[in-house]
């Protein structure tokens, strides 16, 4: 069956028990997407059901239900690799989250690559994830970390990125969405100027895979980081994408069970692909409803995703034109701006903005979205931030703006905005 | 049923209102005896104190930040009831304003202590803001450990 056209919001709505919550004693107005999504109830159910009928250890049982759980595992592994277009299975390894996938490459990949005097190259855009993992690896080889810097309307300078990608460059790690700006940043062409030099490219996932459809050898990139749990899954799983040369002459990085060959009292030998990089029991659980999470983005068709979304944020960026004393971080054009929209007051405090909308029902997120250099790079110390997904409406965006103007009103009559 | 930003009241009371909008005891001090730097990991909240001592007692304070309303004006306020204390009354009202914001109701006593601070009171129904309250709070006493830690 091929996907329908457009989203039918409510029917997508009906399938997430969470958006029937009252907050506050209004309706929960869910928008802190980009933190992290609600789950439906087949994943719900997914989980239950494991749990339930085929709870077992995996690779290691000749029983029925341990060849049953087995068997899901795997399965789910190939729907990953499948909604990604990943060459093999073998190429798709299981983490915790997308923090863990960019440290593993810090550790395997750039721990045996990366020596004293090389570059690596990093965006002014990034999440703390993939900006410290680097920032250790420079200090613990003496290489140097060259970031890319934003442009004044909010995208990435790719003409500063051409020069900043030399011959001394060994990695190239960039956030393919900016979870803070929404920028949706060209990884093809970052991925081209890497090879050109002989670098490889990293790319954190983390908002793009949710959200639009993602092929990775399209993208030609070399490892692709994200999580379930911003993609309708559960929390606790992530995935690392590696190229499958790449990955056969890593290291590995954890040891124990599942990821060796053959153990002796003196020496080990390591396991195939992907298991290697997989020591231990690994999530069997949150892997399953991981695959259901891409059933259910796959039914829908990530293009129809992408579309609504672009549909909402345009939307949302010309009803937050009205805020006079609204300010949008990142691109105000929805040209290759995911479904993230951040923005600070005047003169209120992101925190207080938040205490305030969720008086009234509104999850946003507030802080400094693990982006600490990319806030202050803005001359503020915080943003509040809204971000949409597959059930939000535009209704829920008028919620937002009349949230917002009564809280104006309310911290205006306070005499503090 | 609906409720709008009337809630609100409770958490930002006029007299916290008046310190974030007018912050009190912002100068830098000269030569400040201790100085900390103190940031909430988990939303960039951030509070640089400064005192003076003068034998025990803490002649001289300041406070300068940036951050919500609840955390400045909390800093805003330490310095008002901080003054011109000694460093065991200082910390003893630690204690008190940690109390206050963490559990039962106040005693009159308490409350005469913490003067205006005791506004603060409302923050404890919005719990996710209560780290901004005590912020400034945790500042002392890292500047009074710097100067005279506290035995272990
Ligand atoms: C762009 C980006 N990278 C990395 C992460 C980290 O993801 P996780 O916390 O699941 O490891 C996030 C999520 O907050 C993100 O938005």
């Amino acid at each position: 069956m091929s996907p329908a056209t457009h989203l039918d919001v409510e029917n997508i709505r009906a399938d997430f028990p969470i958006l029937t919550r009252q907050v506050n004693g209004r309706p929960l107005t869910y928008l802190d997407n980009a933190a992290t999504s609600q789950k439906p109830n087949q994943v719900i159910q997914s989980l239950v059901d494991y749990y339930e009928r085929y709870n077992s250890n995996v690779h290691r049982g000749v029983h029925t239900l341990s060849i049953e759980a087995t068997e899901a595992y795997e399965d789910a592994r190939g729907k990953v690799k499948r909604f990604i277009n990943a060459p093999s299975t073998e190429s798709i390894i299981w983490t915790r989250n997308t923090s863990e996938s960019l440290n593993l490459v810090a550790y395997t990949w750039a721990e045996a690559n990366v020596s004293a005097g090389d570059e690596i190259v990093t965006t002014a855009m990034e999440h703390h994830s993939d900006i410290v993992p680097w920032q250790q690896l420079a200090m613990r080889k003496s290489a140097t970390l060259k970031i890319i810097p934003e442009t004044e309307n909010g995208r990435l300078d790719m003409e500063q990125a051409a020069d900043l990608i030399t011959e001394r460059t060994k990695i190239v790690a960039t956030t393919h969405m900016s979870n803070v700006l929404g920028t949706v940043v060209d990884v093809k062409a970052l991925a081209d100027a890497a090879h050109a030099v002989g670098a490889v490219i990293l790319v954190d996932g983390a908002q793009s895979v949710p959200h639009m459809p993602v092929d990775v050898q399209a993208l030609n990139c070399d490892f692709m980081a994200f999580s379930a749990h911003k993609m309708l899954g559960p929390t606790g799983i992530g995935v690392l994408y590696g190229r499958p040369e790449i990955l056969e002459a890593m290291p590995p990085w954890m040891f124990g069970g599942d990821m060796i060959l053959e153990v002796s009292y003196e020496d080990a030998s390591w396991n195939d692909l992907p298991y290697r990089f997989e020591a231990g029991t690994p999530n069997i659980a949150d892997a399953i409803a991981t695959g259901v999470a891409v059933d259910y983005l796959e039914a829908l068709g990530m293009e129809n995703v992408w579309e609504h979304e672009q549909k909402i944020t345009e939307y949302a960026l010309r009803r937050f034109a009205e805020l006079e004393t609204i300010n949008l971080l990142g691109p105000h054009e929805i040209e290759d701006k995911g479904a993230v929209l951040s923005f600070s007051h005047d003169s209120v405090h992101s925190h207080d903005l938040g205490t305030a909308l969720d008086q009234l029902g509104i999850a946003i997120r507030t802080g400094h979205h693990c982006a600490m250099p990319l806030i202050r790079s803005h001359d503020i110390v915080s943003a509040a931030r809204a971000s949409f997904y597959i059930y939000n409406t535009e209704a829920e965006v008028d919620v937002l703006i009349d949230g917002l103007k009564e809280t104006e009103r309310y911290f205006s009559k306070a005499g503090i905005a | 049923m609906q409720q709008g930003l009337g809630d609100l009241d409770e958490l930002y009371q006029e007299v916290l209102l008046d310190h974030y909008r007018n912050p009190r005891n912002t100068e830098r001090l000269d030569d400040p005896t201790s100085e900390v730097d103190a940031i909430n990991p988990f939303c960039g909240d951030e509070i640089h104190m400064q005192i003076g001592l003068y034998g025990d007692t803490v002649a001289s304070i300041s406070v300068t930040g940036q951050g919500c309303s609840i955390s400045q004006a909390a800093g805003s306020l330490l310095t008002e009831i901080v003054d011109g204390r000694t460093t065991t009354e200082a910390r003893e009202l630690r204690e008190l304003f940690r109390e206050m914001m963490t559990g039962e109701e106040v005693s009159d006593e308490v409350a005469d202590r913490l003067e205006d601070s005791l506004a603060l009171q409302g923050v404890r129904r919005f719990p996710v803001r209560i780290k901004c309250a005590l912020l400034s709070w945790s500042a002392l006493i890292d500047a009074l450990d710097k100067v005279a830690p506290t035995k272990p």
